[in-house]
């Protein structure tokens, strides 16, 4: 016992002579190296600041490169208002697909959820003469119940996401199929029956430029999100499981019933989506939006969310849908054959994401 | 509790096999696969509806089989090992690749299965012991014709959208746009592709995939490069459904568009009713569909093989242009005509 005394007091000793040394050291380790910066160094440092830029940037850039490719045609406020109502679902499902993926998931069933959604909205009124509103309502149920249904699979069997998603879009997409027969149920029928489900896609002119409701949704449902994302302690739980799952549990937040309501919030948001995608398609169709999954999972991508989780925004899934959409049709009016129109989309998703991995590795 | 589950899996297990085990040679049951090119087009869903039905009366067990999307071969290869394998005495296959699907046909041929193209003929259409078909070339040449005869001396400067399938253009979508536009008169280079013709009245080329969203998407993308377009190629009639609601949507749903598609589905011939299609080619999948399992019933039991059509080396399950506005020179039938035909 003495002679650990004895050693605690001589370390006790060496303390004033460690801190005394201390001024006098170079204090070089304890600084960042601010230094001498490059001009590339600076761009990388200040989009790694504010990531969503980088989509912004590109929108941007792309709309102006189209525009001399493709000339006044591209311009004209008919085409530009044409791309807003080409990207409202593909959008709407990306707003969904943001919020799984930013807790470092992935969901390969949206698409197949939102056309399930519509299935019931449209069967019901239409051919089962159920009012419009309570089958809009079943239609929204469907939605929440597909996402839990996703949240629940991945919680409790603790399988990867991808993996669950890939089993339940093959399951609804099926159902889909049984349900219907591979029918559409006619924009005709619909007017007849149930005319409010038309109800978003119906369009107002302003000075030239021809919107649908469905695209005022569309925005509102992404600002509703950003509120939800960044206002909320909700939101905040969303970022923290994406960013580190075990940290949170540890941090006090239920991470599986989390995971339950965002995989259920992202399927209500779908199922929105559904609603709208009648009033965009006309009939209900069912083998319409095939490549909507896959579309979606682009579009986040290219908005600049990390499919590793815990970092995106969700804006920046907006201006993904629509660098899409402008790509799309800017090449189409460049008189690009179709299959170069995907070979570009291939190539910007690469690109797009490599910008993203090279903000993300601001070292000193 | 363990050794339970144990012994439960494996009874399951046994139970299952018993229950997939293919028919014992001697049995009384002819068994056939039909193989589609997909599961999803309404098109198929009929014709495996028609083929099931011929088959319950005529007491034959059939397995059915699709590809994931129209192009998708190496789902129908397996299928057709799968079918090999499984004792069956014919195979009715609607081929994704024409040719590719060859070899594996041969081998089926080779293990005494009958072998029956529905819907596209194999290339060589030898390659099949018969062939039950429909023109799709003729179907587009029904449409392009009509379109010309509508629009008389406007022909020379009428502006075309052609809504073609995918990419990967599959044979059905490459014979029914080169008919379209060598029935409405334009040279169409190389017949074995779309979109290297040269002639400035077609507009473009935009993919659909077949269904009303895509056609909505692309006529829409047509319509940014020319709002001015007044005749509308469709591959299929929930394609030429989403083109009118794009119409519909800059006031040209008056009928100054002209929209030409081909099925002859029950909802297609309605639409020519309404007015949204101008014409349609009606084909009769429930036709060829019976017609196939019939062959092979009759392979099975005294193997016979079918008759082709006359002068054609398949038999021509027909295809009818379907309008209520006739054109002078092209054949038609009348839409009540058409609705007691269609199927769906």
């Amino acid at each position: 016992m003495n002679k650990i005394s004895e050693d605690i007091s001589k370390d006790l000793k060496d303390q004033p002579k460690f801190s005394s040394e201390i001024g006098s050291k170079d204090q070089d380790h304890h600084s960042f190296e601010l230094g001498e910066q490059t001009t590339v160094k600076k761009i990388q440092h200040f989009l790694h600041g504010n990531p969503t830029i980088v989509p912004v940037i590109i929108l941007i850039l792309s709309v102006i490169g189209f525009g001399f490719i493709a000339g006044g045609k591209f311009f004209s406020a008919f085409n530009l208002s044409l791309i807003v109502q080409q990207v409202t679902i593909v959008g709407i499902l990306a707003a969904a697909q943001t919020l799984i993926i930013l807790t470092a998931g992935i969901d390969l069933s949206v698409a197949a959820m939102m056309v399930l959604a519509s299935v019931f909205m449209g069967k019901l009124s239409v051919e089962m003469g159920i009012p419009t509103l309570p089958a809009i309502m079943v239609g929204m149920i469907s939605g929440v119940a597909t996402g839990a249904f996703n949240g629940l699979l991945v919680t409790r069997l603790r399988l990867p996401p991808f993996i669950v998603t890939l089993g339940t879009w093959n399951i609804f997409f099926a159902l889909v199929i049984f349900f219907t027969g591979s029918q559409s149920i006619r924009s005709s029928d619909i007017e007849i029956n149930a005319p409010l489900l038309h109800f978003w896609g119906e369009r107002i002119n302003l000075g030239g430029f021809v919107f649908t409701y469905g695209a005022f949704l569309m925005i509102g449902i992404f600002v509703f999100l950003w509120f939800l994302l960044n206002k909320t302690a909700w939101g905040r739980h969303v970022y923290a499981i994406g960013d580190d799952k075990d940290a949170a549990e540890l941090s006090g937040i239920r991470t599986d019933r989390m995971l339950v309501s965002i995989y259920a919030v992202a399927g209500l948001v779908v199922a929105i989506g559904a609603w709208v995608s009648i009033g965009r398609v006309g009939s209900v169709s069912p083998t319409s939006f095939y490549e909507g999954n896959l579309d979606s999972i682009t579009a986040v991508v290219i908005g600049g969310t990390s499919l590793f989780g815990g970092r995106g925004t969700i804006i920046g899934s907006l201006f993904g849908a629509l660098i899409v959409g402008v790509f799309s049709s800017g090449l189409s009016i460049a008189g690009l054959d179709v299959l170069w129109q995907r070979f570009a989309l291939g190539c910007l998703i690469i690109i797009a994401v490599g910008i993203d991995q090279w903000i993300r590795k601001v070292s000193n | 509790m363990r050794k339970l589950s144990l012994v439960l899996a494996s009874f399951l297990a046994v139970a299952f096999t018993f229950a997939t085990m293919p028919a014992k040679a001697g049995s009384h049951v002819v068994e056939a696969c039909l193989i589609t090119k997909t599961d999803i087009n309404p098109f198929f869903v009929k014709m495996k509806e028609g083929a099931e039905a011929r088959a319950n009366e005529l007491g034959v067990k059939l397995s059915f089989f699709a590809g994931k999307i129209d192009g998708d071969h190496e789902t129908q290869v397996r299928a057709v090992e799968t079918c090999i394998a499984s004792g069956a005495k014919g195979i009715l296959i609607a081929a994704s690749d024409t040719k590719a699907i060859v070899p594996v046909l041969k081998n089926a041929q080779d293990n005494g299965l009958l072998v029956i193209a529905l819907d596209t003929p194999l290339e060589p259409i030898t390659a099949a012991d018969s062939t039950f078909a429909t023109d799709n070339f003729k179907a587009g040449e029904l449409g392009g014709a009509w379109v010309a005869a509508k629009l008389g001396a406007d022909a020379a400067n009428a502006k075309i959208a052609m809504l073609d399938l995918n990419e990967s253009q599959p044979s059905v979508g490459v014979l029914r746009d080169q008919g379209f536009l060598s029935g409405f008169g334009i040279d169409i280079k190389d017949p074995s592709r779309w979109g290297d013709e040269t002639d400035s009245r077609i507009i473009c080329n935009e993919v659909t995939n077949g269904n009303e969203e895509g056609g909505r998407t692309a006529m829409e993308k047509c319509l940014q490069r020319d709002q001015d377009i007044n005749v509308v190629y469709t591959i299929n009639e929930p394609a030429a459904v989403g083109a009118y609601e794009a119409l519909k949507a800059i006031g040209k749903d008056d009928g100054s568009v002209l929209i030409a598609s081909v099925d002859g589905g029950c909802p297609g011939v309605a639409d020519v009713e309404r007015g949204i299609i101008g014409a349609t080619s009606q084909q009769y999948p429930l036709l060829m569909a019976s017609l196939g399992v019939e062959a092979i019933k009759a392979w099975a039991e005294n193997g016979t093989k079918p008759e082709n059509t006359p002068g054609l080396d398949f038999y021509n399950t027909g295809v009818n242009l379907v309008t209520d506005n006739p054109a002078a020179g092209v054949d038609s039938i009348t839409v009540k005509e058409g609705m007691d035909r269609c199927w769906g």
